[in-house]
């Protein structure tokens, strides 16, 4: 189909057909996405719903079906108050420093065998780097609205981070010591085989790490202190509204997706099918029976969607960690665990060991 | 080199977990309590000067607003006091009724703090939980009083009217259908009685529920053990009272201490915590609700078997019944006479106290022989703890407040008054 846009545009300049395909590759990409974050948000409150013997929003449209768009219309019209005293660069550029990383990350998720943007071997370092940044918007948000609420919840966002991001970091060296590449791509193709081949299973505990990493990286439940609605009301989002305020959450659900998605890709053998050495092999390619059963990116987006229900699930049970509890874990019982590992994983590699790695 | 200064934060009125109109000027080192002052007043309605101006049956409806979670309790203890001094008692059977509902309003308050309590340190799936038995309880208040919540129910000389012989039930809408109106209706086909005996059974499953989301919940415990910490005899200087005082290791129940109504003619045991701290307050709640639940399956038992009059045969205090103010002349005059002028109290004063959901509910009522109180004065146990605020959250974190808000379990109709 690309072949087919950039003949048609073959009028064009070289350089301006590129930009022109690069466009429309991020438009497929984040279009859907925003869709996503739209009905995740209804999800959530459905899902949050039921567990609670409630129904949730079932209004507006069939089912409540239309909620999303109607928040969005909302949002929209209402008026975006700058506070008198804020630093008002510095405030609008929270919300689009958060944004932006969470938008930027997706460049390199790989949706199907070679189905992404930008196809670099580096890309798991990208997402690091990308999803480390936006704290620096909820950092910036919460210093900039000059309300002492804020200030705190931007401190503790901090103080969250800097006992996170580590843990987090070191649970993917685990997963690039396993694939051997840093390409995220490479890294699902690396778990091909069988279920026992997916990387979940070598790396059980740097997999529930970075899970529980990924929660507290997007601030959720339990560890949302840097919101924190009953102790410091909203955090660092308490003098924002309209847009402002709903570009925090268009990156936090974003965010949620992204954490989903990089689980299932990094140790749920991504879009791999569980059925692979299980049903003969005739079964998994021809036919629709192969489409369904064999892999792509139905299964990459059902695992991703059992993440994101953990999400809602976690939110609905668990009450909240202090500050100070959630460094504590991060430093005294994820980075230990996470080093002992790595050590671990190294001698398996450097072993051969199998069946992950003869 | 910067002057280092604490941080100055005010936390409420409008704050999600200041539980009404608390407002708490907080001084923080960082996120550490340095110095938490309380401030109250923001909810005060004057209820104690108002019932100077009115005959006494007026003020009961001001003490169901008093604490708006526990009202019926906050009425026993001012019935109490017109009654010891007009040396009345109530009929036995009045008396069991209000036990019965003084523990089924034990248990609406309970559900809310659990709920409350849950809600401020992050867990919000129990309240809602929580309030849906606050629903059923809050239907039997409706089907005895007419109120969901200021219920105005117990009258000096026993309760308003006898229980129900039906529940109100629900009818078909827009939203439900038949069916799941049956399924609603389903316990609400027999008397009061029946309803409430339904819900004791149900209900310690329900309480076993909230536990399993708590009681053994790692991230529940490291917020509330050994969070505001309270020793004994601190306990008893600073006038604690009910579960809080319970909490510090305390048997102290003015149920068990000063059997009031039939409290000395029911099963039950009271709960005491060791540490003092918010997890143990937070059990010695939960048993609470437990006993409470035995409590009210004592008294279905003994009403059922006992019927007889809800409320005394002596007009010159209880109004006679409407039929007979219809065709009596004698009853028409007192009818007359009580809905105008009410009745004298003789001269003198009474203190009482009864056992409320949150400790210690007083009634200090002076007369000087009219038909107004002299003076009220009403100890609300909620005042004394939020006054050990500042002791029990120095050197706590900003959420550790949050939680010890939350177990001091702080109404401020009552604290404000």
């Amino acid at each position: 189909m690309l072949e087919a846009i950039q003949s048609a545009l073959s009028f064009l300049p070289d350089g301006l057909v590129t930009l022109l395909i690069i466009l429309l590759k991020i438009f497929a990409l984040l279009l859907p996405l925003l869709g996503a974050v739209a009905y995740l948000t209804l999800a959530e409150r459905k899902v949050i719903g039921y567990i609670q013997i409630r129904i949730g929003p079932n209004r507006v449209g069939p089912r409540g079906l239309l909620q999303p768009i109607a928040d969005a219309v909302k949002l929209l019209f209402k008026e975006t108050i700058l506070p008198t005293n804020a630093n008002l660069f510095l405030f609008i550029l929270g919300p689009i420093l958060t944004i932006g990383p969470a938008m930027a990350a997706w460049a390199v998720v790989p949706f199907d065998d070679g189905l992404v943007i930008a196809d670099i071997d580096a890309s798991l370092l990208y997402i690091l780097a990308m999803t480390s940044l936006g704290v620096y918007g909820i950092i910036i948000a919460g210093w900039a609205s000059n309300s002492k609420y804020a200030f705190l919840g931007a401190l503790r966002s901090a103080a969250q981070i800097v006992s996170y991001e580590i843990a987090m970091g070191f649970a993917l060296v685990g997963v690039l010591l396993a694939a051997g590449s840093l390409n995220l791509g490479e890294i699902v193709t690396a778990q091909q085989g069988s279920v026992v081949q997916w990387f979940m299973w070598p790396l059980l505990p740097l997999f529930l790490i970075y899970f529980i990493s990924g929660l507290a990286e997007t601030n959720r439940a339990p560890f949302d202190v840097a919101e924190g609605e009953s102790e410091i009301v909203a955090g660092f989002h308490v003098e924002y509204s309209a847009m402002t305020f709903s570009v925090f959450f268009l990156a936090e659900y974003a965010n949620i997706i992204l954490i989903s998605l990089l689980t299932s890709a990094m140790f749920l053998g991504g879009w791999l099918s569980p059925f692979e050495g299980i049903l003969p092999e005739s079964m998994l390619t021809g036919g629709a029976l192969g489409l369904l059963l064999g892999s792509g990116i139905h299964w990459l987006l059902l695992k991703t969607a059992f993440f994101m229900f953990l999400f809602l699930w976690i939110r609905a049970t668990y009450p909240r960690y202090r500050y100070d509890q959630i460094m504590r874990l991060g430093w005294k019982v994820f980075i230990p665990i996470t080093i002992v590992w790595l050590l671990v994983v190294a001698a398996m590699v450097v072993g051969n060991v199998g069946p992950w790695f003869d | 080199m910067a002057e280092i200064r604490n941080y100055t934060l005010n936390f409420g009125p409008q704050h999600p977990s200041a539980h009404g109109v608390l407002r708490l000027v907080l001084e923080l080192d960082g996120e550490t309590i340095e110095r938490a002052d309380p401030h109250i007043g923001l909810l005060h309605r004057a209820t104690e000067k108002l019932a100077e101006t009115k005959p006494y049956n007026s003020s009961i409806p001001y003490m169901d607003r008093l604490d708006y979670v526990s009202m019926m309790c906050n009425e026993h203890g001012y019935v109490l006091a017109l009654e010891k001094m007009l040396g009345i008692t109530a009929p036995e059977r009045a008396q069991y009724i209000r036990v019965m509902f003084d523990e089924i309003t034990r248990i609406l308050n309970h559900c809310m703090w659990l709920g409350a309590h849950a809600l401020d340190i992050g867990a919000m799936t129990v309240f809602l939980y929580a309030f849906r038995e606050r629903e059923d309880l809050m239907d039997a208040y409706e089907a005895v009083s007419g109120a969901r919540l200021h219920a105005a129910y117990y009258r000096p000389g026993g309760v308003y009217r006898d229980l129900p012989d039906s529940m109100p039930k629900y009818e078909p809408s827009k939203w439900h259908n038949q069916k799941e109106v049956d399924r609603l209706n389903e316990n609400r086909q027999g008397s009061l009685l029946d309803f409430i005996e339904d819900f004791t059974r149900r209900f310690p499953t329900y309480i076993d529920e909230y536990e399993t989301l708590l009681t053994d919940n790692r991230i529940w415990k490291q917020r509330t053990v050994g969070i505001g910490v309270v020793s004994p005899e601190r306990a008893l200087q600073m006038g604690f009272s009910g579960p809080m005082i319970r909490g510090s290791g305390i048997e102290w129940d003015l149920r068990k201490k000063q059997p009031y109504a039939v409290y000395d003619k029911v099963d039950f045991d009271i709960p005491v915590g060791v540490n003092g701290d918010c997890y143990d307050r937070y059990l010695v709640r939960i048993e609470e609700m437990r006993q409470s639940n035995r409590i009210i399956k004592q008294c279905v038992d003994w009403l059922r078997n006992n019927p007889g009059p809800v409320m005394l045969d002596d007009h010159k205090h209880v109004p006679p019944k409407r039929e007979e103010m219809k065709s009596n002349m004698e009853s028409l005059i007192h009818h007359f006479k009580l809905f105008t002028e009410g009745y004298s109290l003789p001269e003198g004063e009474v203190y009482t106290a009864v056992e409320h959901p949150k400790g210690e509910f007083g009634i200090y009522l002076v007369s000087d022989g009219a038909n107004k109180p002299y003076r009220l004065k009403i100890r609300a146990p909620g005042f004394a703890h939020l006054a050990a605020l500042d002791e029990m959250s120095r050197g706590h974190m900003l959420a550790d407040v949050v939680a010890i808000i939350g177990t001091q379990d702080i109404v401020f109709g009552e604290v404000d008054r």
